[in-house]
């Protein structure tokens, strides 16, 4: 198939116009921006039939989306960090009322101090907000998602918000040459959004957003944690699907990579998965075992699928692009919680790298691998190592 | 097979878009490649970087190119700006004359002439991306001369597109050096 050389924003773009997106509402922010200026285009020149909503800030961008998905249309909107924050009351809301909202988090570190590059503290900020969360790790995996999303969010066993997380300019600004889908491809794929009963019908009027009393709250609340539960399967089946028509699959809920036979895995979220898949290469090349493991879903965290691939792994690095300052690390304490839950006991050790931008290479994982394979050989406790860090004396360099 | 070419350049003469043209040729010659901005943001006349990773099979590095391949100078001024290229690699710099480059292998061509020629001038400055990526074609072989041109044309349509052809072209023809 002949390949186009887009970047991750215009892919992410084009994935929203094949998936005949109706109503978009964003604000623009560094590295999102192009996102929303591509689908303008769209809108502008009649390629994709869709209201495009200019609001004044991010929080207004959700909210409009919330109306727009509950009164049954398919919606977008895109941010990045500081943006994310200040939409987040509207982000928990759209979780919270099961809409099939799709955005696109393009990961920005979070201020202070001001950065525009690459961590993933602003996604996982929103970590327990009920919204699907999948990372992808480059420019053909974005559009490809932004279309599953959809089938995903929509799906009346889901039924909840999904954000993609691609990586702010490492794959936001890259370009790549990709597979672009046939419109036809991707109607066959995605049906026409049929709304559901409890869409807003002004032929049928009902109270929306009421107070829920200490006698309903609960099980509105144990319903969104069954359909997050029930989001597993359904982000699998559809990979499974897309794969079946485009030949391009991504594991589901998780990226492996080598993990068959491996002594050393390397667990992480993002695009930073292709460094490391190299540098599991060079390890291999040494005779040592390495893999990896890309989480490609962490809301649905997908613990029992985890569990399964590393049961007999003697080493596990969990490398984390975020910080919950008082906590180790909260990619390490997700995936250690989900280990101790199945009773499968390798060793973990936790990284914390990149954040800010911080350039990683294959030769730092080729470290972090060898770092692990020490400390579990030698029995060392898995404490955190701040991979490059500068002029601290914390022995990892 | 992976080969990684750094460009600096001034922010209107073309580097970030020579970049994505550079992978879009390759991937007509049936390679796979990756171009990437310097992370960050671009101003006209301000030093610009950008990067290319051409491969023949898919990209899969994020990290940034510390020991290029190929380096090209679009702006001789930004010739040492202290990028290590691989010993083995090469430097080409859009100069009229020999430029004062210390790598064994440097090549030269007045890509500003060339632009100026085809009238590839816009806001006062000389796109010469066209030119330095024709020269690059001649001396790597890395990606065919008709791949890029095709490139070219599917990048910029009707005139605009066979101007920066034939600055490609007379480029591939002019550029000198390699001692």
């Amino acid at each position: 198939m002949q390949k186009t050389v887009i970047s991750g924003n215009e892919a992410v773009a084009l994935g929203v116009k094949l998936a005949k997106v109706q109503v978009v509402a964003a604000y623009p922010i560094t590295p999102q921006t192009i996102i929303v200026e591509k689908i303008a285009e769209y809108v502008e020149s009649g390629e994709l039939k869709a209201r495009f909503i200019n609001v004044e800030s991010e929080h207004s961008a959700m909210a409009a989306c919330i109306g727009a998905a509950a009164g049954g249309a398919r919606v977008f909107t895109a941010t990045s960090s500081q943006g994310l924050l200040y939409m987040s009351e509207m982000v928990f809301w759209a979780g919270g009322a099961r809409l099939p909202v799709v955005m696109a988090v393009v990961n920005r570190a979070i201020a202070p101090p001001w950065s525009i590059w690459c961590d993933h503290n602003d996604a996982l900020s929103q970590r327990d907000s009920g919204w699907v969360q999948l990372w992808v790790e480059n420019v053909q995996e974005a559009l490809d998602t932004v279309i599953q999303a959809y089938r995903i969010a929509e799906d009346e066993r889901v039924m909840l918000p999904v954000m993609i997380c691609l990586d702010g300019f490492l794959v936001s600004h890259s370009y790549e040459p990709i597979e672009v889908p046939s419109q036809q491809l991707v109607d066959s794929f995605l049906p026409e959004k049929t709304p559901a009963p409890y869409w807003i019908d002004v032929t049928n009027p009902r109270s929306y957003g009421t107070i829920a009393s200490p006698e309903t709250y609960m099980e509105f609340r144990y319903e969104l944690q069954e359909a997050m539960e029930g989001a597993k399967r359904v982000v699998k089946e559809v990979d499974e699907d897309w794969g079946r028509l485009t030949g391009r699959s991504y594991g589901g809920l998780i990226d492996l990579y080598l993990c068959d036979d491996a002594e050393v895995v390397a667990v992480l979220i993002g695009s930073w998965a292709g460094d490391a898949k190299e540098a599991a290469d060079i390890m291999r090349s040494r005779g040592v075992k390495a893999g990896v493991l890309r989480l490609r879903s962490t809301r649905p965290f997908p613990a029992e699928d985890l569990v399964e691939a590393l049961k007999d792994v003697d080493a596990v690095a969990v490398v984390d692009r975020s910080l919950s300052p008082g906590l180790p690390s909260i990619l390490l304490s997700e995936v250690k919680a989900a280990l101790y839950e199945h009773g499968a006991k390798p060793y973990v050790k936790g990284f914390i790298a990149g954040l800010g931008g911080r350039d990683v290479t294959p030769q730092d994982f080729v470290n972090v691998f060898e770092r692990t394979l020490k400390g579990f050989k030698k029995g060392e406790t898995g404490k955190v190592e701040w991979v490059g860090l500068r002029g601290v004396g914390s022995g990892h360099r | 097979m992976l080969y990684e070419i750094c460009f600096n350049a001034r922010g209107g003469q073309g580097a970030v878009i020579a970049a994505r043209l550079l992978v879009h040729a390759a991937c007509l010659s049936g390679l796979w490649g990756q171009a990437f901005p310097l992370f960050g943001g671009e101003r006209r006349g301000a030093p610009v970087f950008s990067y290319a990773r051409i491969s023949d099979k898919p990209v899969r590095l994020r990290s940034q190119i510390r020991e290029p391949d190929a380096l090209l100078v679009f702006d001789r001024s930004l010739a040492k700006s202290g990028v290590k290229v691989k010993e083995e690699g090469l430097v080409l710099v859009n100069s009229p004359s020999r430029p004062q480059v210390a790598h064994a292998k440097v090549y030269w061509l007045d890509a500003t002439s060339i632009a100026k020629k085809y009238g590839l001038v816009f806001a006062g400055w000389p796109a010469v991306n066209s030119a330095m990526l024709g020269a690059f074609a001649r001396v790597t072989g890395i990606v065919a001369i008709n791949s890029l041109l095709e490139a070219i044309k599917s990048v910029w349509a009707g005139t605009l597109g066979d101007l920066n052809a034939r600055a490609a072209e007379e480029a591939y023809r002019e550029v000198v050096g390699g001692a």
